[in-house]
């Protein structure tokens, strides 16, 4: 980044696009952003590089055979059948 | 939130801690799904995966009596599996350098920043098979320390406060790893798509 105070605000994006950051630094970053198309740029693409991981995560699915092998290790065999759904 | 299973904090605690079998089967049924595929992606391996799996409920099951409430439980279910997990890492790689160093992350900041804008490239080719091999391979060259902290915090939606009681770190310190990991991630994918938006770019007829 090219602009005095880029590199600053670097270590702070990751908790501007989760909103956690306190009023006074978000509203500096915002102000930056309106000024710096690079500051601007890394900040989209942290969103949606964030974003991309969170819609592409697999199912928190356990294979059948996995799930059964589980259960015998646990001495849960005559609970197999019950799975909750 | 587990996915649309029964809350962990439904549980009967008293039955569980008095080793009542059925409410544990129902526990390990709520959570298995997310325990697999936190060890699946630290171990890459489903076989291992499956032992961190079996690993974890057993000692589950084990202390459950020794509960003592201060986390909740599922953050304490996230422990022992992450513990776990971790310990094996560690034994697969004894006898060579340690990447778990913490200080791991210092390098980036002084690593030239990645700046194309690709984010108006179409969904479709964002998730294509291509560009989550990609983003595998990105996650696998996040040094342990980072990468644990982003798949608690990012995958698996564990909160800052969570994160920190599974792996007894501050919550500053939390943050400051989930900010490295990620920025690393977003230059991974930068390199990546930025290149297809320079190849299009330069050959609209969609090149040779």
């Amino acid at each position: 980044m090219e602009h005095l105070g880029c590199r600053n605000l670097l270590g702070s994006l990751s908790e501007f696009v989760d909103g956690t950051l306190e009023d006074e630094l978000c509203a500096e970053i915002q102000r930056h952003m309106d000024g710096c198309d690079n500051c601007r740029i890394v900040v989209d693409s942290l969103r949606k590089t964030i974003y991309l991981y969170q819609v592409t995560k697999e199912s928190a699915a356990v294979p059948e055979d996995v799930r059964e092998r589980l259960y015998k290790r646990l001495d849960l065999d005559s609970f197999l059948e019950n799975k909750e759904l | 939130m587990v996915d649309g299973k029964r809350n962990l904090e439904q549980f009967d605690l008293e039955a569980l801690r008095r080793g009542d079998k059925g409410e544990f089967a129902t526990l390990v049924d709520a959570y298995s799904g997310v325990i697999y595929r936190l060890a699946l992606k630290m171990l890459h391996d489903p076989l291992d995966a499956e032992d961190i799996l079996q690993e974890t409920f057993v000692k589950t099951y084990r202390y459950l009596g020794d509960f003592d409430g201060r986390s909740s439980l599922s953050t304490w279910l996230y422990r022992i599996a992450t513990n776990e997990a971790l310990m094996f890492l560690r034994r697969r790689r004894f006898g060579q350098v340690s990447i778990d160093d913490p200080s791991d992350g210092e390098e980036q900041e002084a690593e030239p920043l990645q700046i194309l804008d690709w984010c108006c490239i179409p969904e479709m080719e964002l998730m294509s098979d291509e560009a989550r091999s990609t983003m595998q391979q990105a996650i696998d060259t996040l040094p342990e320390s980072l990468r644990t902290v982003f798949l608690l915090r990012d995958i698996e939606g564990l909160s800052t406060r969570e994160v920190s009681q599974v792996l007894d770190l501050s919550e500053v310190a939390v943050k400051t790893r989930l900010s490295r990991a990620r920025l690393r991630l977003r230059q991974h994918l930068t390199a990546y798509f930025g290149e297809k938006v320079v190849t299009q770019h330069t050959s609209p007829e969609g090149g040779v």
